[in-house]
This record gives C-alpha cells, structure tokens and sequence, in this order.
C-alpha cells in the first residue's frame, strides 16, 4: 500500500520543481521590514501609543489623587467648548505664535542677507548669532528673567542712556513681547542658518544676468532671491510654527503665565489642568485641541506651497 | 513542528511571564519609599538613622527608601507619580495641598494605626496642629512640621536708619505693622536696601500674605470654605495697607526687585524659624521675634508639613506601621532637631533649642512655643492648586502703583467664586 502524505497548505512550494515561497522579493521585503523595525517599534511606543493614550485620556474623568478613572464620553469636549478660560488663552496662543514666526522669520532672513555679504568678519557674526541655539533653554531663559527684572540688567543698560525701562516681565504687552523676544533670540539662528545655506546655494548667474538687464537690488530680491528660497521658507515656517505653539519653558521660567492670564498659552494652560490641578482628563482634552491645531495650520501651508513655493506642482 | 510551534509560543508569551513576575512579588520582606521635598544630608542622615532602627526590628521590611524630590513642583512630581503607577509609600505633603489629599481620599486614615501603637502617647498631638489634615475625627496625615512665622530683623540697618531695636519697639508696646513699616521706610531711604520683604511671596506665592492679613482679622475665605473673603473690609485695608507700603513708602520692595535678608539686603523679613540656618555666618546683628500687632491685636500665622500613607501605596500596612514608629515621643524628639514637633510634651524651649543652636529659649519661646496654640494655618482649600492661580492671576493688577485695590478685590472674587462653590 502506498502511502500517501498530504502537505497542509502552503507548503507546496517547498516542493522542487513548484512555485517558491521564499523568493527574493519576500525576503527583500523582510530585509525591509527589519531594518525599518527599530523605528517602527519607536514611533509605535512613542508617537502612535501616547497620541492613541491621549484621545482616550480624554474620554475620561481621571481623578489622580483617589486613583479613580471613570468613563465621561464627550464631557471633557463639552467642557472645552464652554471653557470661559478658553478664549483668552487660545487668543495668548495666537498673539505668541503670531509675533514669534513675523519676528523669528524676518530677523533670520534679514541676518542670513546681511551674513551672505563677502565682508571680514562674517563667520564671527555667524558664530554669535547661531551660539545661542546651542545653549540649554532654561538656562538661556532663567538668565534673560534675571536681565528683565526691574532692577535688572536691561533696565540698568536703558537707565545709562538716560531712558526708563518698563518693568518688562509685570506688564501684560511687555510680559507677552519679553517672552517673544527672548525665545526669537534663541533660536532664530537656526532659521538664520538654512536661509543662509538656502541663499548661498541660488545660482549667482541669475544675479548677474539680472543686473546686466538692469535690476535693482530690491527687483533682485523680489524676483530671483524670493523664489529661490521660497522651498526654505516653507520648511522654516512649518518649524517655526509648529514650535511656537509648543512654547512652555520660556513662559514657566519668565512670568508662569502672568501676569494675570496674559502669557498663558495653551501649553501652559495644559500643564496647568493636568499636573497642578490634577485634571489629567481635561489635560488630555487639551492636548488634543492643540494637535489639532498643529495639524490644520501644517496641513494649510502644505497645501499653501502650490501656490508660492517655485517648482512645486 | 510541534516543538518548533511550542518553542515560538513560549517566546512570544516570555515578556508576559516576565512582566507577571515584575508585578508580583509581595510576599517577601517589601521596600518602603517615602518622598521629601528636603534633599539636606543632615535631614536624611536622621531619617536614615530612625529606618535602620526600625529595620532592625522589623522583618517584614527589608529596606527604606527616601526619594528628595525638588520643591518647586513638588505636588506636581508626586502626583505625576501617582498617575503614572509609581507611588510612594509615604509622602511629605504640603499644607496647601492638605485639603486636596485629605477630602480625595488619597491617603490612609492613621488615627487607629496611631492609636494602637504602644507608647505612641496619641493624645500628646496638639489638636490646633492636626487640625488641617483631619476630616471629620480622622487623622489622615502626621503633621511632623508646625512652625509659626515670625519676623528676622537686622539690627545693623535699623541702627544705620536711626531706628529703635526691635526688643525696645516690643518693650514700648510699638511693635506693630505699621510702625515696622515706618522703620523699613526710614532704612530704605537711608541706606537704599530693602524694608521689609515678605519671604517667598515674591507677587506670586499670595498664601504668604496670611502673615500681613491675619493682623487685620482678614481672611482668605470664610471658615466653611464657601464665602470669598478679599472683598471684605478687613482684607481691603489690609492689602491697600500693603499696597501703599510698597509704593508709597517704598518700605517693601515692588514686583520684579529682589532683596535677600539672609544676605544683607533687607531689614526684616516674616518667615519661619528654619530659615535660622541662613544665619550662621551672618556678618550682622540680628534677632528673631514675633509678628507685629495689626489693627486686629497679636497673632500668629502656622506653616505645615504633613506625612502620609497613600492609598494606592504598594505597601500600606507597613508603611502605616512605618510612620507610626516614625513619629513616636522618641522619634519626633530627634525630627524636632529640624522641625517643630506637634506634640505638646515636647513644646519646650529646651527640646527645641537643640534643634536651633543659633535662637535663644526666649526666642522660641515667644515665636513658636507661645504661638502654635493660637496660630492661623496658612489658607488651604480643596482644589487650592486652582485657587492659587485663579487668586494669583486676580491680584496681578493689585501690583501697579495706580491700583484700584476695592475694584481689583472685587474682581479677584468674582473670579474665584466659581471654583470655592465647587
């Protein structure tokens, strides 16, 4: 009697002569898929996980202290929507972002412009314009706050030429434009850099060509060097952005969200609920809100770049 | 094949025989771990003492752990903690975040623990210093720290200002607020460092203002918790009192100036009698006394720390135990080294000026001992970490020198209505 042995399926291929499982294809595929894994596994555990964790957080009242975790649905959400806080804090939010990206932008461009010149000197510019991003933010910050107070060290610079400095970190505009300031200080050597790298890679013929058709130095500017970095200044922008809304440490170090509520961001305003008044649900309901708004504002510049970035169709 | 498939299935299911066993475990001698918010080597190096003598006796704990956690944030830190899985034990817990711990249901209740504890003497503790962290008759933390502010004075400047001691202000019945604030003035424009600086209020702690408004029979808010209290007459003379100190006499340093009195740059500062340490080296004559009288009479305002077992502790029991050996006469004798113990047997000059080298037995005498019975705790309230900032916020715009002080009080409790009705 002759045996017959039957192959669950799937394994035909294993047999000489039929189709091969194991083809170069699939484990290209797997050579892909383990290289990719470490990262995979990291934004799982550390992106996908916490932003999943998040939106649940927020369907629930997490009362921290008593160990209680109870399922609220769209509380939170309605809470948010009549939140009284609310409107104040998202209109700090605006009024930081707002002023952070015009200044931190136009101050990197026009810094990248004037260290593009073939003058003496450049690189030292360079060198302590960029300095400041390479120094830790609360010790920046804790510095500036020490600078800015009444008696500090900006007021006694002001008081040498004769001029009285407003007590910077106690006045609701000043306590606002302070913060802007010392964060666009920080950082905006970094954008000063890519615009300088951006600048220095337009090709200088375009330049040469247009003088040669008789272009002034605000025609050139307008018209080759604009367009020619517009791929830089979208990418600053998102960074910028998205940064700026971001902002905790320079608000928690310089003024805590004074004073009265001027300086309070939806970060701050965050943190707040969630870890001083132990309102992890609402926290997480915020936090939502502002990945949200992240996305919507990153979403809009892409889809912006069509419009002003050259070569992008 | 069938290994193969057992083998695969055993791998994938290691993790979770690993995390099983992580989780478990509970049957050996446990660790206890408490977090402070002091990382001092002298604190620890007692707290470590009292655990090694209790560890020796006790089998069923086989180590102690304290955890020094910053002070600034501390609740936040230990909340963070708590939600994320990785209690304490026990914990220091500040006065104002008392109400919140207590009425949560975060802690354990101690009272029977105590109680039980032989030769724990339970009704040796002072009821004015359990007070805070009660609710209803049960104990749920020890408060192993009540110290009264009282107020250092440096009597170099006073004397550069042409100004009397503060011993012959008392003696002269003229130690009070206003007359504080006359000298502080006079050292101000007499030697341009600061009058009188309220330590740690800094335009933002507004709690330590207790210490100015109690004088005036002001409170924060009424005693049910229910009823905002700025907007009361006392409270209105008290901060206009205040406000015209700082910028009309300039005898209290405004928003955005710092001054140091433990450095020389101020001539008194209210605070509380652990702050003596900062004087060791002093290069200035200095004393320490009670606060001044306000328009209301004498008055004494407490500062709290409390110990307690939390709920969701891994370990409870013991811990509870723990803190019962912990805070026994014997042990509070040695914690009264740094901190004013509540027990009344061991309110006295001398138990106490072991702990302070640098204070006289008549100043602790008349700063903490004659004060504790009678003090005001600092105002506390369930939710107070939003009240702090909700009151915070409100009284910025007390801090310009054109304030409206009634209006400003008024908006301050409409603001904070909402949240003391909760």
């Amino acid at each position: 009697m002759t045996q017959v042995r039957s192959t669950p399926p799937g394994r035909e291929q294993s047999r000489p002569g039929g189709p091969r499982w194991w083809t170069a294809r699939r484990r290209d595929h797997l050579a892909g898929f383990l290289f990719a894994a470490p990262q995979l596994a990291g934004t799982a555990l550390f992106v996908l996980l916490p932003l999943g964790l998040m939106f649940w957080y927020s369907l629930h009242d997490w009362n921290v202290l008593a160990g209680g975790f109870t399922w609220t649905g769209g509380e939170n959400y309605e809470r948010l929507a009549q939140d009284p806080a609310l409107p104040g804090v998202l209109r700090a939010t605006a009024a930081f972002s707002i002023g952070l990206v015009a200044l931190n932008l136009s101050l990197a461009l026009v810094l990248a412009i004037l260290l593009d010149q073939k003058l003496r000197g450049t690189v030292v510019f360079r060198t302590i314009f960029f300095s400041p991003v390479a120094v830790t933010l609360v010790a920046w910050t804790i510095v500036w706050r020490f600078l800015l107070q009444d008696d500090g060290g900006v007021n006694g610079l002001l008081s040498v030429v004769g001029a009285e400095g407003p007590n910077w970190l106690r006045g609701e505009a000043t306590a606002m434009a302070s913060v802007i300031v010392v964060q666009v200080l920080k950082n905006v050597g970094l954008n000063m850099v890519l615009f300088l790298a951006a600048l220095q890679g337009v090709p200088r013929e375009l330049y040469e060509a247009s003088t040669i058709d008789g272009a002034g130095a605000w025609t050139r500017f307008r018209r080759i060097t604009m367009p020619m970095i517009s791929p830089t200044i979208l990418l600053t922008s998102i960074i910028t952005v998205v940064g700026s809304l971001q902002v905790f440490a320079q608000i928690d170090v310089l003024t805590s969200g004074g004073p009265g509520t001027s300086t309070t961001v939806l970060v701050y305003y965050l943190y707040q609920n969630a870890f001083q008044f132990h309102d992890f649900g609402y926290g997480a309901t915020l936090s939502v809100l502002l990945f949200a708004i992240v996305l919507v504002l990153t979403v809009i510049q892409w889809q912006m770049r069509r419009k002003w970035v050259v070569h992008e169709d | 094949m069938k290994h193969a498939r057992i083998l695969l299935a055993a791998a994938a299911a290691a993790p979770l025989a690993l995390a099983a066993c992580g989780g478990g475990g509970d049957e050996g001698p446990v660790t206890l771990r408490m977090t402070t918010w002091s990382a001092s080597e002298d604190h620890l190096a007692m707290l470590n003492e009292i655990a090694d003598a209790y560890l020796a006796e006790h089998d069923e704990v086989e180590a102690i752990e304290f955890d020094p956690l910053p002070f600034e944030g501390y609740t936040s830190t230990l909340t963070t903690q708590i939600a994320g899985d990785n209690a304490p034990d026990l914990a220091w817990i500040l006065e104002s975040a008392a109400p919140d711990f207590v009425t949560s249901g975060a802690l354990v209740p101690l009272g029977e623990t105590l109680a039980g504890t032989e030769g724990y003497e339970y009704d040796d503790l002072v009821p004015a210093a359990t007070e805070l962290w009660r609710e209803g008759d049960e104990l749920y933390a020890y408060p192993f720290s009540t110290s009264p502010f009282g107020v250092f004075v440096n009597e170099d400047l006073l004397a550069e200002a042409g100004q009397p001691t503060s011993a012959e202000l008392i003696a002269s019945g003229e130690w009070t607020w206003e007359r504080v604030v006359e000298a502080g003035a006079a050292v101000h424009a007499a030697t341009g460092t600061d009058g009188m600086v309220i330590r740690d209020f800094d335009y933002s702690g507004w709690d330590n203002l207790s210490t100015l408004w109690t004088g005036w029979g002001a409170q924060a808010w009424s005693e049910d918790g229910k009823e905002c209290g700025f907007d009361d007459t006392e409270m209105a003379e008290a901060l206009a009192f205040m406000h015209d100190a700082v910028f009309e006499q300039e005898a209290m340093p405004g928003p955005g100036t710092t001054a140091d009195f433990f450095a020389g740059e101020a001539a008194f500062t209210v605070t509380q009698i652990s702050r003596a340490g900062l004087l060791a080296e002093a290069d200035f004559g200095w004393d320490l006394v009670p606060l001044p009288a306000g328009p209301a009479g004498e008055y004494s305002v407490i500062g709290q720390a409390g110990l307690g077992v939390l709920t969701v502790a891994p370990h409870p029991v013991e811990a509870a135990d723990f803190l019962a050996y912990m805070t026994n006469p014997e042990n509070s004798a040695k914690l009264a080294q740094y901190f004013p113990p509540p027990r009344e047997s061991q309110l006295t000059a001398e138990v106490l000026g072991q702990a302070n080298p640098l204070l006289t037995p008549e100043q602790l005498q008349t700063v903490v001992i004659d004060r504790i019975d009678a003090g005001v705790v600092k105002p506390g309230h369930t939710g107070q970490a939003q009240l702090d900032q909700a009151v915070r916020a409100a009284l910025d715009p007390l801090w310009t020198p054109d304030a409206d002080v009634a209006g400003v009080l008024a908006d301050l409790c409409t603001a904070v209505d909402p949240l003391l009705a909760q």
